[in-house]
């Protein structure tokens, strides 16, 4: 066994690194929005009647439905994390799925909210829409960008969700992976699988040239590394959903509270 | 020097002989960090020199008053995708995808970046943007003719490709965003032991600065770019004035990233300057921590001028003034790495070698293209050189002078290092006479021709202006001899040149402490720092 010791490779994992490369990247995300935020404070300043006009039109009980589905989405969210940190897979995938059938019933509202306008004539460039006041005009631009922009992070963020399913139901991972240099140094020889007391489990080819690349693929087993590993992943994606959730709080008030 | 030979023929293989896969694609799914760095040189440099071939056929159109080699529509084509190129696939993404990506973790002490899948993704992303970019000249109802800037109302009228070039930048904006943040995160995480964040090179720390600008400013960019797609595709309102948007809304978002963008563009050169001349004036370098500080200052009162761009696009008097001012207060910390590295050099035993001569060109041709800066960022005078020629003279004195001349340095300084081979001094030398009489003569000509009322972006001019323009397009001829030389040389250099030793110019930081090329984890055992970066020592014992 002395020799595949040897070959263990020191697999770079840091969860403190990906944590700090996520919260810059929501940094970006608060500055993308702060862009858009920024044109809203301005026009509203610039047309202000125009804009509770605007507000008045939407519809304050499906935006205020959204924000309840959204917040209680993301308590599901850290449901999900607490689990996964208690060691609880199951229940961590079963609160990851209501996460996520949260985030399909914002969209459907969504999506009959924007049908609903639509239907009326009432969207960016219509023949309708020209007819109305500048003020209008911007105001719904500004609307159909930000909740589409935001819509667009919920659909980013329920596509994360389905790949960390995928990684909390996979059965098998890589333990080991032997490549290029290291592999060169195991011409000609054979690998052993051995228990502690040595006896032989199983036992390899000889490895010829040929063979470039090498993995151990642990079935059955999951490794507290990789619990760990998922663990931050859920963790990382918690964060972007609450992002996604911090957002609407903004939007909701912005643009369907601000005529009351 | 005779250690440094010994590393150079170590057994152990470099990077470029381990490959995970065939062709081409060894190269273009390497996550390495050297690999990556090395394929952002040679990308940029061919968008680079495309870009400068462009700029040779708009100084031909201004040889002679009237249409010389091409109309008016063409001349605005021309310009507008010779400042794509030049911004968006060469200056911005520049040194620290290149030589960042190469360096920084050589730098650190680290074996690769945080994220080294991030950063093969964020090539990726440039490689697009670069796709797109192209596409746009042959698609559609032809290449976008609205200047680097893509101003609206004119960017959302104009029947050309405009939406395609918006959407390369927005990508580029991407990949930009993903170096910022994987740069921050690996000097966070990855320095070796014994380094403290003082202790790491001068261009690591321009580079955690310039990754902060990357991160927080480029977002504005991408937000804004979307809208202006939104704007074509789906007309939207936000910014034009028929439907009650206000296009100077536009100006203020583009500017408060583009303005923090000439910092991601100078900053990083900052640092390899400050690297270059410790090392050539083989002392320690002055002022460590005011460098250091000065380049986060730069990034962020930088954040806080984009106004300086508007001051003739209606805005109130108060942020005129308070702009202004702040555009006073930016060219403080600048001044203090000037004065720093002037200190430096006092008293040292320099050594004028070819990256050191390319380097110091940055200090004098930096302080012309700053101080003119200031005199741009003063209310009164502005307003007179506005949009001339005066401001094109301006920011290529800073971004030709500046970053492009400490690029070329950074060729020279790293390029032994990257390659493995040796360039011929001589003909640098050669080069750099060239470059910087023809630089001079083209930029500083401009000078004059925009004091005098020069406007910028036009293919004509009033005859009066004549023998000025002759003398500018004259040196764009001698500053392209220049370039031909300086690339033929480090080409044959790098590719036929002597074997390039460990340490070829006496660095003392870690990069010079690995084989030359490194190998594919540069560090077989991850050093122990005990030195402040710069330390030269005194005696051969120590030297070991």
């Amino acid at each position: 066994m002395s020799q595949a010791a040897e070959l263990t490779m020191e697999k770079h994992y840091d969860p403190i690194g990906s944590r700090i490369g996520m919260w810059l990247f929501l940094f970006t995300e608060f500055l993308l929005f702060g862009g858009l935020f920024l044109l809203y404070a301005i026009y509203l300043n610039k047309y202000p009647e125009e804009f509770h006009y605007g507000s008045s039109q939407l519809d304050q009980f499906v935006g205020a439905m959204n924000t309840i589905i959204l917040l209680t989405s993301s308590l599901t969210m850290v449901l999900a994390v607490g689990a996964l940190q208690r060691d609880r897979r199951k229940l961590s995938i079963f609160f990851l799925v209501t996460t996520f059938t949260f985030g399909a019933a914002f969209l459907i509202n969504k999506y009959f909210e924007w049908g609903h306008k639509i239907e009326l004539g009432i969207y960016p460039g219509s023949q309708e829409l020209t007819q109305h006041p500048q003020g209008e005009i911007v105001f719904y631009g500004l609307y159909y960008a930000m909740t589409g922009l935001h819509g667009l992070h919920v659909i980013i963020g329920m596509v994360i969700m389905l790949f960390l399913l995928y990684f909390l139901l996979k059965k098998s991972h890589r333990a080991l992976s032997i490549k290029s240099n290291q592999i060169q140094n195991l011409n000609g020889k054979r690998l052993l699988l051995s228990d502690e007391t040595g006896k032989k489990l199983w036992k390899s080819q000889e490895i010829t040239s040929e063979v470039t690349g090498m993995d151990v693929v642990v079935k059955g087993v999951f490794t507290e590394e990789q619990l760990k590993s998922s663990e931050v992943k859920l963790e990382n994606s918690g964060l972007y959903w609450h992002l996604v959730d911090i957002i609407w709080i903004f939007l909701f008030p912005l643009f369907y509270l601000v005529s009351m | 020097m005779s250690d440094s030979v010994a590393g150079s023929l170590a057994a152990e293989k470099n990077f470029y002989q381990e490959k995970t896969h065939k062709g081409i694609l060894a190269w273009l799914l390497s996550t390495d960090h050297k690999r990556i760095g090395i394929m952002y040189l040679f990308s940029m440099l061919t968008f680079f020199l495309i870009a400068v071939f462009l700029g040779f056929l708009m100084r031909l159109e201004m040889l002679t008053p009237g249409e010389t080699v091409m109309g008016a529509h063409t001349y605005n084509s021309i310009f507008t995708l010779h400042g794509v190129l030049m911004i968006f696939l060469f200056i911005i993404p520049g040194i620290p995808a290149a030589f960042g990506n190469f360096m920084l973790p050589l730098q650190i002490g680290a074996r690769d970046v945080a994220f080294p899948r991030l950063n093969l993704l964020s090539y990726w992303f440039y490689l697009t943007g670069a796709i797109l970019a192209l596409l746009s000249l042959f698609t559609g109802p032809g290449p976008a003719d609205t200047g680097w800037t893509f101003y609206a109302p004119y960017s959302l009228r104009t029947g050309t490709n405009v939406a395609l070039a918006v959407m390369a930048a927005f990508i580029l904006g991407f990949s930009s965003i993903l170096t910022g943040l994987n740069f921050i995160t690996t000097m966070h995480r990855l320095r070796a032991p014994g380094m403290s964040f003082f202790k790491m090179p001068l261009f690591c720390w321009s580079l955690y600065a310039t990754g902060w600008i990357q991160i927080l400013a480029t977002p504005i960019l991408g937000i804004t770019l979307a809208l202006v797609l939104m704007e074509r595709w789906l007309g939207i309102g936000v910014f034009d004035p028929v439907k009650g948007g206000d296009p100077v809304l536009y100006q203020h978002l583009f500017w408060i990233y583009s303005h923090p963008a000439v910092y991601i563009m100078i900053l990083p050169a900052m640092g390899i300057l400050s690297d270059i001349i410790p090392t050539f004036a083989r002392r320690t370098i002055f002022g460590y921590k005011a460098i250091a500080f000065s380049s986060l200052a730069i990034a962020f009162v930088g954040y806080l001028v984009w106004g300086h761009h508007m001051f003739t696009s209606g805005i109130s008097d108060t942020s005129r003034m308070a702009f202004s001012f702040l555009t006073f207060l930016v060219a403080i910390p600048s001044a203090i790495k000037v004065f720093n590295w002037l200190a430096t050099l006092y008293k040292g035993s320099i050594d004028v070698t070819p990256p050191f001569l390319y380097g110091i060109s940055f200090i004098i041709l930096f302080s012309i293209g700053g101080l003119t800066g200031l005199i741009l960022g003063a209310l009164a005078t502005d307003i007179h050189v506005h949009d001339t020629y005066f401001v094109v003279a301006h920011f290529h004195y800073v971004m030709f002078g500046g970053t492009g001349f400490v690029f070329f340095a950074a060729l020279h300084y790293w390029g032994p290092k990257m390659f493995g081979r040796m360039f011929n001094s001589k003909v640098s030398y050669i080069a750099w006479g060239f470059l910087f009489v023809g630089f001079n003569m083209l930029y500083f000509t401009m000078f004059v021709l925009g004091y005098m009322g020069m406007p910028r972006r036009y293919y004509d001019f009033l005859p009066e202006f004549h023998s000025l323009h002759v003398v500018a397009t004259v040196g764009s001829w001698i500053l392209i001899i220049g370039i031909i030389i300086m690339f033929v040389n480090l080409y044959r250099g790098f590719r036929y040149g002597p074997r390039a030793t460990m340490n070829p110019w006496g660095g003392t930081t870690l990069e010079w402490k690995v084989p030359t090329p490194p190998p594919l984890e540069n560090f077989d055992k991850i050093p122990e720092v005990k030195h402040e970066p710069y330390y030269h020592p005194r005696n051969q014992e120590e030297r070991q």
